[in-house]
């Protein structure tokens, strides 16, 4: 009985993550772990925001106008309560603020980026997949847009859907469309590199083996190619989340992104902006470190992904 | 090369028509511009009046051939919230974002070169290991954070600098400059740092890696072996070869830089074309985002075509793939 082979067992899904060669370049990498540390902190204090926040800075009851222009870590003359990163002009605290802003700037980063994703992925794999007249217009309307820069893009974008919104509801459609905005200035990238992926893939054999049993050409495409050129539309949709987020913050701090009720990092910035003469450094600083922290971490990020999914360009 | 440039000139005509397209539907389709231009008292008779005046009674096709007309006349219709000719704005603006966009072009250029050959050539160098790491952060440093950066230390810490405007300006024909006036050329500083950073950034790394490139070539070692001096080998054999992808770069961030001045221009509330272009959009004020759209389209379109035809007198040998290629 002692010769029967001991039956290997089936490596867990965390067993592959951890012996994949992409988490050895990870630990091998301190640039990619602080950052990764960094975005991660990031991000689950703008989930929670709720919870960590000490008040509501969009609850009027929870605010108190004495308690305007405190300084950070100094009790008020007033009222006597202090706050970590001081207050704005309205007695909002500044730290709770940035925690909400930091989620509309991470969700209209995320949302554009994703609409981008899954329109530069249609479009690349079809015109890549069909060819012919489909590919010419596609391709040639991607060319035109490259010509113009994407932030140009976003703001006429934006002006555009502002002007056909009704007046009543244009604040609260402003984040929606942000995110469309952003998005449709930067599919461009996507299809490039899907389309290109799709040309090389579309001629091997795994293909045509799926031809020849008579799959659909949405099948073909979509549980056949797209598996394989997916790595690089992962590492452009990180690095596109730094330049949405950047870009996000753009356009609400010229005023024609998010409003004032609803502030982004780029809005509070925008708002800080108004204090920088008068002395009150802490409204304008801390959105703006929270901005570059954010963008910074990603940015790097994106760059240790593609060197380590791509070792040719190192 | 005759039929190349040809074909060329027709795809940018192309792309211009239908940017028109889409500036003319703009026009036509976003917002009611009776709306914005008359308040909530308004008669009747008012709003028939300002339709006649505008156009907007005619038939679509009509309304556009009027529109093309007019554009190709530089006329584009009555701003919505100034009341003025969009032209006329237009023209009151453009010196001062033409001069911000010039001198901010010129220190990319020049700052760019120089500094790309220099950490280039010490690669290995402290200062240019510093000038590279710094770079770095200046590509994701977004540009109105630079702006504001440079305000809170030039103009409210040391108080050396204007934080916003042009200073005053001298009127030359219509022309209004800051070059000819001190604080004219103080104002330009800030913005025009603040706008060519991230150009001058892009410029040097360029500059770099070309050279790093084309100095590992065995005619540059061979240039060496002769004897020559090390600066003759620099930048008469290698700047010189590097110059193709570093002119693409630069003729492209040109049209760039004319666009991002809508970020400088509203840091700095510089009264430009971008600033003019930003409240725009707030305000929905369509015939000036239209022409701005026209505007910027000519030229993006005529320096991409600008750059491509200069690629034949600069690299004979793209002239031969040309010839034989297509």
């Amino acid at each position: 009985m002692s010769d029967v082979p001991i039956p290997v067992k089936p490596k867990s899904r965390l067993r592959i993550a951890l012996d994949s060669d992409l988490y050895y370049t990870f630990r091998r990498s301190p640039v990619a772990m602080v950052s990764a540390a960094v975005v991660l902190l990031l991000v689950l204090s703008a989930v929670f925001a709720p919870l960590i926040a000490p008040t509501n800075p969009f609850n009027p009851a929870s605010l108190n106008l004495m308690n305007g222009f405190t300084a950070p870590m100094t009790p008020n003359a007033f009222t006597g309560e202090s706050f970590l990163l001081g207050t704005d002009d309205q007695g909002r605290d500044v730290f709770s603020t940035i925690l909400y802003g930091m989620r509309i700037s991470l969700f209209v980063g995320v949302a554009a980026v994703f609409f981008a994703m899954v329109l530069g992925i249609t479009l690349g794999l079809i015109s890549g997949y069909v060819g012919g007249w489909t590919e010419t217009i596609i391709m040639r309307t991607a060319d035109v847009q490259l010509t113009f820069p994407s932030i140009l893009v976003a703001m006429l974008i934006f002006g555009i859907a502002k002007g056909v919104t009704p007046v009543e509801y244009r604040d609260q459609m402003a984040i929606w469309v942000l995110i469309l905005a952003i998005g449709l200035s930067d599919w461009v990238q996507f299809a490039r590199v899907v389309r290109g992926a799709t040309l090389v893939e579309k001629n091997k054999e795994y293909v045509q083996a799926a031809r020849l049993i008579g799959r659909t050409s949405g099948a073909i495409m979509l549980r056949h190619i797209l598996p394989n050129v997916l790595s690089p539309v992962l590492v452009i949709a990180t690095i596109s989340l730094a330049l949405a987020i950047i870009a996000e913050a753009t356009l609400s701090f010229l005023g024609v992104g998010a409003p004032p009720t609803q502030p982004s990092l780029g809005t509070l910035i925008r708002i800080g902006q108004g204090f920088l003469f008068s002395g009150e450094w802490w409204i304008l600083l801390f959105p703006a470190v929270t901005l570059l922290a954010l963008a910074l971490s990603v940015n790097l990020l994106g760059d240790w992904l593609r060197d380590a999914l791509n070792p040719r360009l190192r | 090369m005759l039929a190349y440039i040809i074909q060329r000139v027709g795809q940018s005509a192309l792309v211009l028509l239908i940017v028109g397209l889409v500036a003319f539907s703009m026009f036509r389709f976003v917002g009611d511009p009776i709306d914005n231009m008359l308040g909530q008292e308004r008669t009747a008779e008012d709003i028939d009046r300002l339709r006649a005046q505008l156009g907007l009674d005619q038939p679509f096709v009509v309304q556009y051939y009027k529109f093309l007309e007019g554009a190709v006349q530089g006329n584009f219709g009555v701003s919505y919230r100034q009341g003025r000719p969009v032209a006329e704005i237009l023209l009151e603006r453009a010196p001062a974002t033409l001069e911000l966009a010039m001198v901010s072009g010129v220190l990319a250029i020049l700052f760019g070169i120089a500094l790309g050959v220099f950490t280039a050539i010490r690669r290995d160098g402290v200062l240019a290991n510093v000038i590279m790491s710094a770079s770095l952060l200046g590509v994701s440093l977004p540009t109105f954070l630079i702006g504001i950066l440079l305000i809170y230390l030039f103009s409210v810490e040391l108080g050396w600098l204007p934080s916003f405007g042009r200073g005053e300006t001298v009127d030359l024909g219509g022309w209004s400059t800051g070059f000819l006036t001190e604080s004219g050329l103080k104002a330009l500083i800030l913005p025009s740092i603040t706008l060519g950073l991230y150009q001058m950034t892009l410029i040097m790394r360029l500059v770099r890696s070309e050279m790093l490139e084309v100095l590992r070539q065995d005619y540059i070692r061979f240039a060496r072996a002769r004897g020559l001096r090390d600066r003759a080998v620099n930048f008469r054999h290698a700047l010189k070869n590097t110059m193709v992808p570093v002119i693409t770069v630069i003729g492209l961030q040109l049209g760039a830089i004319i666009a991002f001045a809508i970020i400088t221009e509203t840091v700095f509330q510089w009264p430009g074309v971008g600033l003019l272009f930003i409240n725009a959009i707030q305000f929905v004020d369509i015939p000036v985002m239209a022409a701005y759209l026209m505007l910027i389209s000519v030229m993006f379109v005529g320096i991409n075509l600008l750059v491509d035809i200069l690629y034949f007198f600069i690299d004979p040998r793209l002239r031969a793939d040309r010839s034989g290629g297509h």
